[in-house]
């Protein structure tokens, strides 16, 4: 048994045992979980995929005379700025108003994360505080006040394989669907994926200090959907998407290298966001989690033609088997494909072991842990009632 | 003589055209179809053009006045490293197996054995794939 503290104690004085989270499945199958438990103290994990429920707030500071943003674009793309007078937020999925797929919330953060000027404009009504009614102006990353990522729903813990039976070639999230079951992508990045190496959410809480985009950030919440209640094999794994993170970090010290703008054919914009998350190996319990590899973490395969919100299934693929580059669904063999970079995955587990192995990134207990009961409810539609709507 | 390859790319309500009939009736051109492929959205023939360079330059002119996209024949694809994330995403589509992720999950391109269907070039979020003229 060890704590943060104890482990932290160690990272001060260089001492603490840090590996990645495949280099500790290799360990694992070679000494066993109990050596795991004994002599690693920190396992790092990683993820790297598209994550469209991610976006940004800016404070922009005041023109002179000032003005009470009411619409506001930024490169043409809008922003939500219904809040103070020059706050706003950048959803990722929001689309350009002129160039529409080329471009959106996505690749603006992006470019502000590259240091690029963009262009400002806003239309507001006029105060008596407030008096302009317009503005036009360029802003970058480091003319403005602050800029955060605040990402509702981060680091899906598992998610489908999808798979299209239909006769046409489906654009989704998941990709380009070809007809006929002619290939299935999936996108968690397996066993180096954090809500995967901690299943029960024992150390990964509130508060715990996180690699987010290259930076240290921090898990703000539980994330939107967040679904503990998840069917759970024997390992305590979930079979489909699980637990989210809701996610906050400082985008001035981000990297392009690892937050990035996305398209995808038909459906929209998205952002590729980098995740790493520390994993203190406290017990045999949490050594026994770290190394479950990935020919024990299984995914549902989701077919993707059926336009409704249950969609059928066809059985359970490990991600050793996903990753092989064929399973065999509805008795034929098909091509396999990941979404999420797991080279780029991989990466982000290594340096956020440097981080550590250097005493520059200590752990941090959570303040709180994430909602262990809720589950995932549908949206049911119910006729508005007449006095409900205002006259 | 002179001889041009190109890609045809058709709309929906141009596929029961006969095109390429056109161009040997019309134009005095010699058509050797290289690719096509027919979906029900839309239709990608890669065409080799003989003939009077004129008569090249006729064919096309009024094929693009049917509103067929043409564009010259690319001979490979290139794949622009500093944007590419390796994520996957264009090996999903790929029918020949040319990009692949190789054992360290980088992504790698093989010419040799790309047919340049360009099912890739869409499927890229990042838009780091591009034909080679």
């Amino acid at each position: 048994m060890k704590t943060c503290e104890e482990i932290n104690e160690k990272i001060r004085k260089g001492q603490a045992v840090v590996l990645t989270a495949e280099e500790v499945v290799a360990l694992g199958r070679e000494k066993g979980v109990k050596h795991v438990a004994e002599t690693v103290d920190v396992v790092t994990t990683g993820t790297f995929g598209p994550m469209c429920s991610s976006g940004a707030f800016l404070n922009f500071g005041h023109s002179d005379p000032p003005i009470k943003m009411q619409k506001v674009w930024i490169n043409d793309v809008p922003v939500f700025a219904g809040l103070a007078a020059v706050d706003a937020y950048i959803g990722a999925t929001e689309l350009s108003e002129k160039v529409g797929f080329d471009y959106g919330g996505g690749h603006l953060i992006e470019d502000l994360i590259a240091g690029k000027t963009v262009t400002l404009r806003a239309v507001s009504y006029g105060t008596d505080c407030y008096p302009r009614r317009e503005i036009e102006t360029e802003i970058s990353l480091e003319s403005i006040n602050q800029a955060f990522l605040f990402n509702p729903r981060n680091a899906y813990q598992n998610y489908n394989i999808a798979v299209n039976s239909s006769d046409r070639a489906l654009n989704t999230y998941m990709g380009i669907l070809l007809p006929n079951f002619g290939n299935a992508t999936y996108s968690t990045s397996g066993e180096l994926s954090p809500l995967l190496n901690d299943p029960l959410y024992r150390t990964i809480g509130i508060g715990t200090k996180i690699f987010l985009g290259g930076a240290q950030g921090f898990v703000a919440w539980e994330g939107t959907q967040h679904n503990p209640k998840q069917a759970r094999g024997d390992n305590g794994l979930p079979l489909a998407p699980a637990g989210t993170l809701s996610l906050i970090g400082d985008m001035k010290s981000m990297s392009t290298r690892y937050i990035r703008g996305a398209y995808y054919y038909k459906y929209g914009i998205s952002l590729f966001v980098g995740v790493g998350i520390p994993i203190p190996v406290l017990d045999e319990e949490m050594a026994r989690f770290v190394c479950t590899g990935n020919d024990e973490i299984f995914a549902t395969a989701v077919d993707y033609s059926v336009e409704a919100r249950a969609k059928p299934s066809f059985g359970r693929f490990s991600y050793a088997e996903l990753r092989s580059g064929r399973i065999t669904v509805n008795g034929k063999e098909i091509q396999t494909a990941p979404l999420s970079s797991l080279k780029r995955a991989r990466e982000i587990a290594g340096v956020l072991k440097g981080w550590i192995e250097d005493g520059q990134f200590t752990l941090t207990a959570p303040v709180r842990p994430l909602a262990g009961d809720w589950s995932f409810k549908p949206l049911n539609i119910v006729p508005p009632k007449a006095e409900a709507v205002s006259s | 003589m002179a001889q041009q390859r190109v890609v045809l790319t058709f709309q929906r309500w141009q596929l029961d055209q006969p095109i390429t009939y056109r161009l040997v009736k019309d134009f005095d051109l010699v058509t050797n179809i290289l690719q096509a492929k027919v979906t029900p959205d839309e239709g990608r023939m890669s065409l080799e053009l003989s003939g009077l360079e004129q008569n090249i330059e006729q064919g096309i002119k009024w094929l693009k006045e049917q509103q067929v996209i043409v564009y010259p024949l690319a001979t490979g694809l290139s794949v622009e490293k500093d944007s590419c994330v390796d994520c996957g995403a264009c090996t999903a589509v790929c029918p020949t197996g040319a990009l692949e992720l190789n054992r360290d999950w980088t992504l790698a391109y093989e010419e040799d054995k790309c047919i340049l269907c360009l099912a890739c070039v869409p499927a890229c979020p990042v838009r780091a794939i591009r034909e080679r003229e």
